[in-house]
């Protein structure tokens, strides 16, 4: 069949598969929700320092939540196997991880950006700033799972690699915190946010065009 | 013209070489697997048996030497005519029956079986819509099986295939492993378990 039906294939037998294991895919979801809200207890009830720091604490616990999910990327397909005959099909390996990756996003990172404006809420983040936060998060999500693709393709071979994953993969987030927080903090106060924004986006088409040849390429050396 | 077709398939490897852990686990292995022929690969365990399978396969690169398909290094087009089933079973335990070899026709090429021919040929013929997860081990052998019927392909390459079957399954594998190679096919194949291929062109290598 052609590439594009064999892409569509892969993402809907993923949705597939995340919706008969909904329970485990709520899990990046809850620890997102309960990370943002151990905040206020732990700062205590100074609701202006809160206001200061939530885009700071919704992005970072974003970060946290999408590289908690990585690690059921290709775990499973590596088990049973799957993963063999995804990389022995004669399509573009690095397309069908495209297709795998877009499906996790759409069960991991969608559900942050629906659930963040609630949280924003609760911090007290002022309106404006809220769209913002949420144009951050849609640029800035597929980013974290593109990148943590290449790390997890590193990683799936290992039996342990749950650590090494996250010190591969949280150093290359550093540069979609900083513009991402910064876009919001600034829209808090009021301040234009467009070369934050379009940054975000130049790293958005960056990382979709340049990780899944890496992500191919590790799983292939995972795979011997 | 067919006799011409047929000598262009070949699974060539030339001085093959697997050192794995400091030990060579074979040196200097060549061979030469045309259509209608059958590789057995014999050996104790630890032999080598499944690491010539997955160089073969192109998940591991061999220590020397390179393996051609019909005078070419392993491409695209050799690819779209292998079929790997390996220890593990490669199918989605939350999947049904079905949309596991769906999922197989998307990352291939449609082959002569459609689905239900294939599940009639494995004698899974009312599985459709069962999950993959009720299935007994036997049962996911012969599923993933089935995967090798319903892509177009020419190379089979096969990992213990009769692990889990009982007599009477081993005897359908038996069957559609004859019928490939009667049609043009080729076959490498390791086994614990006497295979019965008497009327087929067999090459045997024992790597121990």
């Amino acid at each position: 069949m052609s590439l594009f039906q064999a892409f569509i294939a892969i993402i809907r037998r993923d949705l597939l598969l995340a919706f008969r294991r909904r329970a485990e895919m709520m899990n990046p979801l809850f620890f997102f929700i309960i990370v943002v809200s151990l905040f206020p207890l732990g700062v205590g009830a100074q609701p202006h320092l809160l206001q200061t720091i939530a885009p700071g604490i919704i992005w970072v616990s974003a970060l946290l939540a999408a590289m908690l999910s990585l690690d059921g990327l290709f775990r499973s397909d590596f088990d049973d196997g799957s993963l063999e005959q995804i990389l022995l099909s004669p399509h573009p390996t690095s397309v069908l991880i495209l297709g795998k990756i877009f499906a996790h996003w759409l069960v991991t990172g969608l559900p942050l950006i629906l659930v963040a404006p609630l949280l924003a809420e609760f911090l007290g983040m002022p309106g404006d700033a809220l769209w913002v936060l949420i144009k951050t998060l849609l640029l800035g999500t597929p980013v974290l799972s593109l990148i943590g693709a290449i790390g997890v393709a590193l990683t799936v071979g290992l039996r342990r690699g749950g650590m090494i994953l996250s010190l591969l993969v949280l150093p290359l987030y550093v540069p979609v915190l900083i513009f991402a927080s910064n876009a919001v903090e600034m829209a808090s106060g009021g301040l234009a946010v467009d070369a934050q924004m379009n940054i975000l986006a130049a790293i958005l088409c960056l990382a979709l065009v340049l990780a899944p040849l890496p992500a191919s390429a590790a799983l292939k050396m995972s795979m011997s | 013209m067919s006799q011409l077709g047929k000598q262009e398939i070949l699974l060539t490897a030339k001085a093959l070489c697997c050192i794995r852990d400091d030990r060579i686990l074979f040196d200097d292995l060549n061979f030469d697997v045309r259509a209608e022929q059958v590789l057995l690969l014999e050996g104790k365990n630890g032999s080598g048996k499944t690491s010539l399978l997955r160089i073969l396969c192109g998940f591991r690169e061999p220590d020397a030497g390179e393996v051609f398909w019909c005078g070419q290094t392993l491409n695209n087009q050799y690819y779209a005519q292998m079929m790997y089933v390996g220890h593990q079973d490669g199918v989605k335990h939350e999947l049904t029956v079905k949309e596991n070899l769906l999922m197989t026709l998307a990352l291939g090429i449609p082959g002569k079986c459609s689905i239900e021919q294939a599940l009639q040929k494995v004698h899974l013929q009312g599985y459709d819509d069962v999950l993959v997860q009720s299935l007994s081990a036997g049962q996911k052998r012969r599923l993933s099986l089935a995967r090798l019927l319903i892509t177009d392909n020419k190379l089979w390459i096969l990992d213990e295939p009769f692990t889990s079957l009982d007599k009477y399954g081993i005897d359908i594998v038996e069957t559609l492993m004859a019928e490939h190679v009667n049609q043009g096919g080729l076959i490498v194949m390791t086994s614990h378990h006497d295979v019965n291929l008497s009327e087929i062109n067999t090459l045997q290598i024992n790597l121990s």
